[in-house]
């Protein structure tokens, strides 16, 4: 290594793989993953966050963790959105596609996705 | 994509209760459940607490697993890495803490816990959270910036001035200031100047060197290169004991990433300075641990001290000026750098800045390691962080500062922990090791282990130190054996004079400090042994007997069972409401070893 330029390219570079050991980002995005949400492709679903967070650099700002049967298995793949200050969102039958929508729109942009939401379902 | 870290803690204390199988049941699952691409394992160093190890610590949520065992493994896995759901039964909590008791234990992370949330972490602040053996993931964590801001950014004198400004002082011990030492030395001209790392951890009960080592031995690589452009010295020294070779191999492995990035060697940051650094182990000896005996041990010769001045800022390592501080004094210095003087010095009390940590040890709940803001009350340290003492007993007193410090007595557990209080204690801060004591412990017995370890650790050289603290000794033993007189404790008090004004080295000037301490403030238990020929916490064997209390005893025979000498038999007692005959102890024959005691169920046995 021979200037500080380096060493700021390495610490970007490894910012965005240890960032999740800092603890909650401003948004959380929980992904229902018991063996409802498993079944209905959830595993996908919370991968495809990872990386489109990941993707859109949002890794400082956004922490996707996972929890277990939030209670509407009928709904699953679930996703709920926690945001400080801001009422919490929940996405229902989430599919990897609808992902880089939300991912976009909603964390990046700050606009909810209604179609997603539970509140559209009925 | 990784989605998970999942993080065993690899410290000393950690590995001891089995970590490193965990680590391989972690990989063998992770690979069954099909995680491999989305969970990372990484090994850190140690988290602080040590008496609930081994310690799993799971993120994104921060969910802290304790006594993790092998067979827990598969279901960690199973349920929390795949199907996000917490296992409960092996999450840590505070009990003491109310919110956290409301709180569901899914969403219980580290930073909740009472142990944690009192405590201000700037040296362990990378222990326990990056890969010890990654430098990388130390350069994410701000790494090797300060080193890139001193020798681009700034001169020597800014640097010293810093350091000087912060008000850091020496974590070693003594509580010399930092920027002095530093500024001291930086003047004097010569051909080669050192930068030694005192990492010769010797006071029993103290381990916060070893884990810095072992959980962040980049940050004192940093450190020591900050500081030898500070002062001009291009050749730096870690003494480390061969007794931590977890520590020794990170550091090893540390400093020769160090060198393949370029960060140590020569031309670093293309600024023209050049540093290398070189590992001394040290045998272990505690007298090493004195700054003179450690740089004649790094010489080649026997680890005895020299008589100063000449200081080492004029005349150290190799007859060349030397500026040596301790580990935890060196993994200050990044972050000073880096925030600022000002940050620094905001923390801590008037005198004594920023943070210290400390060892628990002793008769408490959570043994282990706490890093808190100078001035925090021992009340807080004991009860709060530390969880209180085990089993219901009462605090007697907290022995601060090893074989060379003092204790400080109940009554005054609310006396801020700083530099300053402790010294007008009669105590001291030494490099931090606190073992906590009860209503259990004997005051003359404590002094007397520690003079035993003082006794056997003299290097021999002066007199006053090598003669005079084995008399101290003799004298003891014979107060704990019962044949004292009054005036042995004021023989004792005027030899502890004597040996602190005219031993050469801190060790021998300290040695006094346990009884002078104990004498302050619990003479009359020395009191009771001499006169009353009694030992009042029933710690002393020969002053007290066990007896049985011939009206509790049912007869069972149990103790006569569990006896190893022999020495409990049957008498032709029966007392009223009982059927057998009780029992007796031959007190003439009895090793007083608590055997009996400890199996009796009807509380008829008892120490008197």
């Amino acid at each position: 290594m021979k200037s500080l330029a380096e060493l700021q390219a390495i610490k970007e570079k490894m910012k965005s793989k240890i960032v999740l050991r800092e603890g909650s980002g401003e948004i959380r995005v929980v992904v229902g993953m018991a063996t409802c949400g498993i079944a209905a492709g959830a595993r996908p679903v919370l991968n495809a966050f990872v990386e489109e967070v990941n993707n859109a650099g949002l890794y400082d700002k956004v922490t996707v963790t996972q929890t277990g049967c939030v209670g509407l298995c009928q709904l699953e793949p679930i996703v709920e959105v926690y945001e400080a200050g801001k009422e919490k969102v929940t996405y229902v039958k989430m599919t990897s596609d609808k992902v880089k929508e939300v991912v976009e729109k909603h964390l990046k942009n700050g606009n909810i996705v209604t179609e997603y939401t539970v509140a559209s379902v009925n | 994509m990784i989605r998970s870290h999942v993080l065993i803690c690899g410290g000393t204390g950690c590995t001891s209760s089995g970590s490193q199988t965990l680590q391989k049941a972690f990989n063998e699952n992770i690979e069954k459940f099909g995680l491999a691409e989305e969970v990372k394992l990484v090994q850190t160093g140690c988290f602080g607490l040590c008496a609930l190890g081994p310690i799993v610590i799971i993120y994104p949520e921060g969910t802290f697993y304790s006594r993790v065992q092998e067979a827990d493994v598969a279901e960690i896995v199973e349920e929390h890495l795949l199907k996000g759901r917490v296992v409960e039964r092996l999450v840590y909590s505070d009990t003491g803490a109310d919110e956290i008791v409301e709180k569901a234990a899914k969403d219980v992370s580290l930073s909740d816990t009472a142990f944690y949330k009192s405590q201000k972490r700037i040296v362990l602040r990378n222990c326990g959270v990056i890969n010890p053996d990654d430098i990388e993931e130390y350069i994410a964590m701000d790494g090797y910036a300060a080193l890139g801001k001193v020798l681009t950014e700034m001169t020597p004198e800014d640097v010293i001035k810093v350091v000087t400004d912060s008000g850091l002082r020496g974590r070693g011990g003594g509580g010399f200031p930092t920027g002095r030492k530093w500024a001291l030395c930086a003047p004097n001209k010569a051909d080669q100047k050192y930068v030694v790392c005192n990492a010769d951890e010797g006071d029993p009960g103290a381990f916060m060197d070893r884990s810095i080592l072992e959980g962040d031995p980049h940050c004192i690589i940093e450190a020591m290169t900050i500081c030898g452009y500070a002062v001009g010295a291009t050749k730096g020294y870690v003494y480390v004991r061969a007794e931590y070779p977890i520590a020794v191999t990170r550091l090893q492995k540390a400093i020769d990433d160090a060198k393949a990035y370029g960060l140590l060697g020569k031309n670093i940051f293309e600024s023209g300075f050049d540093f290398d650094l070189e590992i001394k182990l040290g045998a272990g000896a505690f007298v090493c641990g004195e700054e003179t005996a450690l740089m004649t041990s790094i010489e080649g010769n026997r680890g005895e001290p020299r008589p100063r001045p000449p200081y080492p800022a004029v005349k150290g390592l190799f007859g060349k000026p030397t500026v040596e501080n301790n580990v935890e004094t060196f993994a200050n210095i990044p972050q000073i750098i880096l925030k600022g003087a000002e940050w620094f010095s905001s923390m801590g009390t008037e005198k004594s800045k920023g943070t210290k940590v400390f060892a628990l040890g002793g008769k408490i709940e959570h043994t282990g390691l706490v890093e808190i803001p100078m001035g925090v009350t021992l009340d807080t340290i004991i009860n709060e962080i530390g969880g209180g003492i085990p089993n219901g007993k009462k605090f007697k007193a907290a022995q601060t500062g090893g074989p060379s410090g003092g204790c400080i007595p109940a009554s005054l557990i609310n006396t801020e922990v700083d530099y300053d209080n402790l010294v007008a204690l009669g105590c001291m801060m030494g490099s931090g090791g606190l073992i906590v004591m009860d209503e259990d412990n004997c005051m003359v017995d404590m002094a007397k282990f520690l003079l035993e370890f003082t006794v056997d650790e003299s290097c021999g050289k002066c007199t006053p130190c090598r003669v005079g603290t084995k008399r101290l000794l003799e004298i003891l033993d014979k107060i704990t054996e019962g044949k004292g007189t009054l005036e042995d404790i004021d023989k004792l008090e005027e030899l502890c004079n004597y040996i602190k004004a005219n031993s050469l080295c801190g060790l021998g000037q300290t040695a006094p400090n346990p009884v002078l301490a104990t004498l302050k403030f619990f003479r009359e238990e020395y009191i009771a042994h001499v006169v009353d020929k009694k030992c009042p916490a029933g710690v002393c064997k020969s002053l007290l007997s066990i007896v049985i209390d011939q009206d509790k005893c049912i007869g069972c025979g149990k103790c006569a069972k569990n006896c190893p000498v022999d020495c409990i038999s049957k008498t032709d007692y029966v007392a009223p409401g009982h059927k057998l005959p009780s029992y007796t102890i031959d007190t003439s024959k009895c090793i007083k070893c608590g055997a009996c005691i400890a199996g009796c169920k009807f509380g008829a046995i008892s120490k008197k």
